[in-house]
C-alpha cells in the first residue's frame, strides 16, 4: 500500500483526538484492522493528547480530590475485571471487526438490496450527523457510474478490487475522493467488489441513467 | 507535580509509576499518578466535555478504569500521558456524545497483525515523549492551535474552521502538515512497516 492508499493523516488525528463522526471512524477503525503501519501511527496520534494533557496549563488545574476518594471501593476490584474471552471463531472473514458487528455478521451472512447495474448495498446504522456508512457489491468488471461529490467520500476494499484514477485498490486500501473528483470506479475482473464506503453528503451523478441509484445512496 | 526526568532509564517517571500500578497493584504510585494527571484530567473534561456537572464522574470512571485496566498498559508503546488520555477520551466520548467511537479488535481473526513491539531500534517511550514534546514546540503557532483544539478541546475540523475563520481545508492541512513534522521528528518508523 503506498501512502495515498491510507485513511490519511488528517481522519486519523480526529480519530485518535476522538472527534471523528461515528460512520467515518468506523472506516479508519476497520482500516486499521487490517494496517499495522497505520497503527503505529494512531499511536503517534494519541501521544500529541498525551503531551498536551502533560503540559496542561497551570491555570486550568482545579484542586485534586484525594485519590481515595475518587477509586474508592474500586481498589478491591481490580484484576477481577480481567476474564478470558471465549475462543473467537475460526476461519476467515471478509469483514474485519468492528464492521462485521456493526453488519450483524459476514459479507455472506447479510441481506443485501439491489440497487441497479447489478450493484448491490448494504447500510449500516450510525449515530450522528453527517457522514452514513454502507456497505457495496460491485459485480466483477462493472463500473459504479460516474459521479461527483459535494463533500467527501472514502472507500476502503474488503474483498475483490477496484480501479479508479489511475490505480488498483485492494483488501484494506482506502480511496479518498473530495468534492473536486468526478470519477467512475471500476471493479476488477476475477471476483466481485465488496467496499465500505463512508460519505458525509449527497453524491451527485452527472447521466440521468444513474437516477435509478438513487437508492443505493440511500436518498 | 510535574515529573522532573529524574529517572535516568527509558521511562519517565509517571510512566514509572503506572507500571508499578500494573505489577504491583501499589496504592502510592497511583496516588502519584492521580496526583499529576487527576487535575490535567479534570482540565481536560472540562474543556472538551458537555456538561460540567457531570465532569466529577467521569474523573472517577477514568481513573477506576486506569487502576483496574493498568495490567493491560505496554511502556514500550506509550507513555503513561498518553496511555491515560486515551482513557479519558474514551470517557469523555461515552458520556458526552450520543454515537460511539469504534475500535478495532487485535483478537479478531480478521485483524492483521504487524511485527511485534520493536527492540532497541525503537525510540524509547521516554525519548519518544520527548520527541512529541519538541515536535509540538517547534510547529508554528497555528499548527499548534488546530491540534490543542482537536485533542484537548474535542473540536472536528469543521468546528475548527467555523472558530478560527478558516475554510475547512486548511483546517485540515495544517493538521497533517503538523503530524508530518511530528512522524519527521520520531524518525518515521513507519516506514520499515510498510
Amino acid at each position: 500500500m503506498s501512502k495515498d492508499k491510507h485513511v490519511g493523516d488528517d481522519l486519523l488525528l480526529a480519530y485518535g483526538a476522538g472527534t471523528l463522526d461515528e460512520a467515518t471512524s468506523l472506516l479508519v477503525a476497520t482500516h486499521l484492522a487490517l494496517c499495522p503501519a497505520c497503527r503505529a501511527d494512531l499511536v503517534l496520534a494519541e501521544a500529541i493528547g498525551g503531551a498536551l494533557i502533560d503540559s496542561a496549563e497551570a491555570d486550568l488545574l482545579p484542586d485534586a480530590t484525594a485519590p481515595d476518594a475518587v477509586f474508592g471501593d474500586e481498589a478491591g476490584s481490580r484484576g477481577s475485571a480481567v476474564a478470558h474471552a471465549p475462543p473467537a471463531p475460526s476461519g476467515s472473514f471478509v469483514l474485519p471487526q468492528p464492521l462485521r458487528a456493526y453488519a450483524g455478521g459476514d459479507a455472506g451472512e447479510l441481506r443485501w438490496r439491489a440497487v441497479g447495474g447489478g450493484i448491490r448495498q448494504f447500510p449500516l446504522t450510525t449515530q450522528g450527523e453527517g457522514a452514513v456508512a454502507r456497505l457495496l457489491s460491485i459485480p466483477a468488471g462493472k463500473a459504479v457510474p460516474d459521479h461527483g461529490h459535494r463533500g467527501f467520500e472514502a472507500t476502503m476494499v474488503l474483498a475483490g478490487a477496484f480501479f479508479d484514477r489511475g490505480a488498483w485498490y485492494r483488501r484494506g486500501d482506502v480511496a479518498i475522493a473530495d468534492a473536486s473528483v468526478v470519477h467512475r470506479p471500476v471493479a476488477g475482473p476475477e471476483e466481485d467488489c465488496i467496499c465500505l464506503a463512508v460519505t458525509d453528503a449527497r453524491l451527485q451523478f452527472l447521466s440521468p441513467i444513474p437516477r435509478l441509484l438513487q437508492p443505493f445512496h440511500g436518498i | 507535580m510535574r515529573g522532573p526526568d529524574r529517572l535516568a532509564g527509558e521511562l519517565d517517571e509517571m510512566s514509572a509509576r503506572l507500571l508499578e500500578v500494573a505489577e504491583r497493584g501499589d496504592p502510592a504510585a497511583f496516588a502519584a499518578l492521580y496526583r499529576h494527571f487527576g487535575p490535567r484530567v479534570r482540565a481536560y473534561l472540562l474543556r472538551a466535555g458537555g456538561d460540567i456537572g457531570r465532569v466529577d464522574d467521569i474523573l472517577q470512571e477514568t481513573f477506576s478504569a486506569v487502576w483496574r485496566k493498568a495490567g493491560q498498559y505496554d511502556s514500550r508503546r506509550a507513555s503513561a500521558a498518553t496511555w491515560i488520555f486515551a482513557i479519558a477520551r474514551n470517557r469523555r466520548i461515552d458520556a458526552f456524545r450520543r454515537d460511539r467511537r469504534p475500535e478495532f479488535d487485535p483478537e479478531d481473526p480478521a485483524f492483521r497483525p504487524g511485527p511485534p513491539p520493536a527492540g532497541e531500534e525503537a525510540l524509547a517511550t521516554r525519548e519518544r515523549a520527548e520527541a512529541v514534546r519538541a515536535a509540538l514546540a517547534a510547529l508554528s503557532e497555528e499548527q499548534r492551535e488546530v491540534l490543542r483544539l482537536s485533542f484537548f478541546e474535542g473540536e472536528s475540523y469543521a468546528a475548527i474552521a467555523v472558530r478560527l475563520g478558516i475554510p475547512l481545508g486548511t483546517a485540515k492541512s495544517r493538521a497533517r502538515l503538523a503530524f508530518d513534522r511530528l512522524r519527521a521528528e520520531l524518525g518515521a518508523q513507519r516506514e520499515g512497516l510498510r
